[in-house]
């Protein structure tokens, strides 16, 4: 067990290091730190005004290690501002990038955990009541809502939220964010609810199949055999033994709660780190995108040897190797 | 690359028309070829068969698509007057553009309207904006059919750079292992790690806005998971009977990708074309209300109008127009993909949804 964690571990490492070179290729080979500076400034800016901005953003520095300059280059700097979580400044308003990222993580863990219970337990629920009654027209009208509501963008569930129950019924703020504990329930009830519902048919329809799956599997048959109910076969069985892909499919979107929702907190104006990446595309922002991307695949990467594990604790006959 | 997408806009209608048409060339290809055989016909048969309103929306779009692909220089307008329209009479324009030439007005006017929406001055061609106009004056039917050919455009073109690579890469993977699987793995764990969307806007920034770019980068963000997907399936098929017969025969390693791995695929690369086809639409989507999607796209139209429906009065049919024809689309797609997943799943096969 101890050795698969640190193989796991060590693998992750590799892949780590794979996503800090194809970031170190997408920002300085693809985009040349020319191409950044000309970004931030404009076409038609000077060349001296050009070598200023690189002086003072510290993109003058040769891109490779070379003789004279071992460590004070691009790419040891990328590295290692990377890996000891420092970022470095934004290259829109020299902001340490790093604080900006701590003060975002709250709102949206504020946003997205309750999004996901929620999401879960609806999805789990509804789900085990359509494979239930699978194959009659319950199962099927729920097939079909579910596929239905998949179609819609995650724009129009703003969007229609906003309208309907911001605007027309007043019901809920139609944006906004403060932390007061007496406000913020208010203001994060309609994402939430948009949220839930925009991400509740592709979860139904998941949970559903795999449900299914196990329902006609010898052992339910066997259960059924013995007189155990249908609702005891559906908990105590189904449930149960179904528990493997569910179980890889919520701790695999663990990591992401982080990192936030980038449309639902740019449309409903909450300043998490989903804002803190839409405002960075808007202003050309390279330094904080760069920072956003890596901490995102390093939760990922977390949360597949998270998965992995977890595999070990929900089925005892899967002995990793 | 870019260079040769900025060359202006009629360079890139073109550009932009020969892969439209390259989609349809393969799709019609892959669709003659299933035809000989037995249990492609049977699929095909039986997606049409439980799925008939879904696949005639879908050729409705794709008919649209297709009206406003074919373009070609001059024709003759009623009014002609202005030097504006002289310019456009320059420009290769498709029937759809000529079927809705000087349709434009002055600013919004409301669906089926006589007048305009805010000054309530006689319009230039009452009542026959079935969406009414938006804030330029354009009639927004018009721009929502324009909307399919960037739709299968970003699909297409993105499936096209995506599925091939996808297969190339799965099946040497998954045939060879060894180090080549090694490699091919640690690319992809490399690449899956990464947020799908951060990636995209990362990779968008990278390369630069314009409609090639986007939908490069969203195949270099789509093409992992059909590339795990084809190399899983591919170390299936390598331990069956038929393929070690064939090597035992001296069968040379290419023949046997080509003849007898690559084929047993195929229904994979369909199911995965239709599944794929949604997701990329709406990610292009989301990319729009980034603002860096692709210029004409229904994304692109309901992003800009969302202030729209905090005006008062409220303009609400470019939103609408758009999102319905989004929703629709994507409706009938992942109807028609569910359809083929039964129809090639044997566990649900003959199973009625």
């Amino acid at each position: 067990m101890l050795a698969y964690v640190l193989r796991r571990l060590g693998y992750g490492c590799f892949v780590v290091l794979g996503v800090l070179f194809f970031l170190f290729a997408l920002f300085f080979l693809v985009t040349t730190p020319d191409d950044i500076a000309q970004r931030a400034l404009g076409e038609k800016a000077m060349p001296q005004v050009v070598e200023r901005w690189k002086e003072n953003h510290g993109y003058n520095r040769p891109l490779w290690p070379g003789p004279g300059h071992a460590t004070d280059n691009l790419l040891v700097d990328h590295f290692q501002k990377m890996l000891t979580f420092e970022f470095g400044n934004s290259d829109a308003d020299g902001v340490p990038i790093r604080q900006r990222i701590s003060e975002g993580v709250l709102p949206s863990l504020l946003l997205t955990v309750p999004m996901f219970v929620i999401g879960i337990g609806f999805g789990i629920g509804i789900s085990l009541f359509v494979a239930f009654f699978r194959e009659t027209y319950i199962d099927r009208l729920g097939v079909f809502v579910s596929v239905l509501t998949m179609s819609i963008p995650l724009l129009l569930y703003i969007i229609g939220g906003q309208f309907l129950l911001g605007k027309m019924l007043r019901w809920f703020p139609v944006s906004g964010f403060d932390l007061h504990p007496g406000v913020l329930a208010r203001f994060l009830a309609l994402p939430v609810l948009v949220g839930v519902l925009s991400s509740l048919g592709s979860d139904v329809r998941f949970f559903r199949t795999v449900f299914i799956e196990e329902i006609f599997k010898d052992y339910v048959r066997t259960a059924r055999a013995k007189g155990a109910g249908e609702m005891r076969v559906m908990t105590g069985h189904v449930l149960r033994n179904a528990m493997i892909p569910v179980v890889t499919n919520v701790v695999m979107a663990i990591p992401f709660l982080f990192t936030g929702s980038l449309l639902l907190e740019a449309g409903f104006g909450i300043p998490g780190l989903g804002s803190l990446t839409v405002e960075a595309i808007q202003a050309n922002d390279f330094s904080t995108l760069r920072a956003m991307v890596f901490l995102g695949s390093l939760l990922f990467i977390f949360g597949q040897i998270l998965t992995d594990i977890a595999y070990t604790w929900v089925d005892p006959r899967i002995r990793l190797e | 690359m870019n260079a040769l997408f900025s060359a202006g806009p009629v360079r890139e209608a073109l550009i932009s028309d020969l892969i439209v048409g390259l989609v349809l060339a393969v799709g019609l290809g892959a669709g003659w070829a299933a035809r000989r055989n037995e249990i492609w016909r049977e699929a095909l048969v039986g997606v049409l068969r439980r799925r008939r309103y879904s696949v005639l929306v879908l050729g409705i779009y794709v008919f649209v698509a297709l009206l406003d692909s074919v373009l070609w220089v001059g024709g003759t307008d009623s009014s002609t007057s202005s030097v504006s329209d002289k310019v456009a009479l320059q420009e290769a324009r498709s029937p759809l553009d000529r079927a809705f030439a000087d349709s434009s007005e002055k600013s919004y006017s409301a669906p089926l309207s006589r007048v305009e929406f805010y000054d309530v001055s006689a319009l230039a061609r009452p009542g026959a904006h079935v969406f009414g106009t938006n804030v330029l004056g354009q009639d927004v039917l018009y721009l929502t059919l324009k909307g399919a050919r960037v739709a299968l455009l970003i699909g297409g073109l993105t499936s096209l750079i995506a599925i091939p690579l996808a297969l190339f890469f799965g099946i040497l993977a998954g045939y060879f292992g060894g180090r080549i699987d090694d490699v091919v793995f640690f690319v992809m764990s490399t690449l899956v790690s990464m947020p799908g969307i951060l990636l995209l806007i990362a990779l968008i920034m990278a390369l630069g806005q314009s409609t090639f770019s986007v939908c490069v980068a969203l195949g270099v963000t789509s093409w992992v998971g059909f590339c795990r997907l084809a190399r899983g399936e591919t170390m299936k098929l390598r331990e069956l009977d038929f393929v070690a017969a064939a090597r035992s025969l001296g069968v040379k390693d290419r023949v046997i990708l080509v003849r007898h791995i690559l084929p047993n695929l195929m229904h994979l690369v369909v199911i995965t074309f239709v599944l794929m086809f949604s997701g990329l639409v709406l990610s292009e989507a989301t990319l729009a209300w980034l603002g860096i999607g692709v210029n004409g796209s229904w994304g692109q139209m309901i992003a800009q109008a969302k202030d729209e429906l905090s005006r008062d009065p409220i303009v609400w049919w470019n939103v609408v127009a758009a999102g319905a024809a989004l929703f629709v689309l994507l409706l009938a797609i992942n109807r028609v993909g569910d359809a083929l997943r039964d129809v090639f799943d044997p566990r649900t096969r003959g199973e009625k949804l």
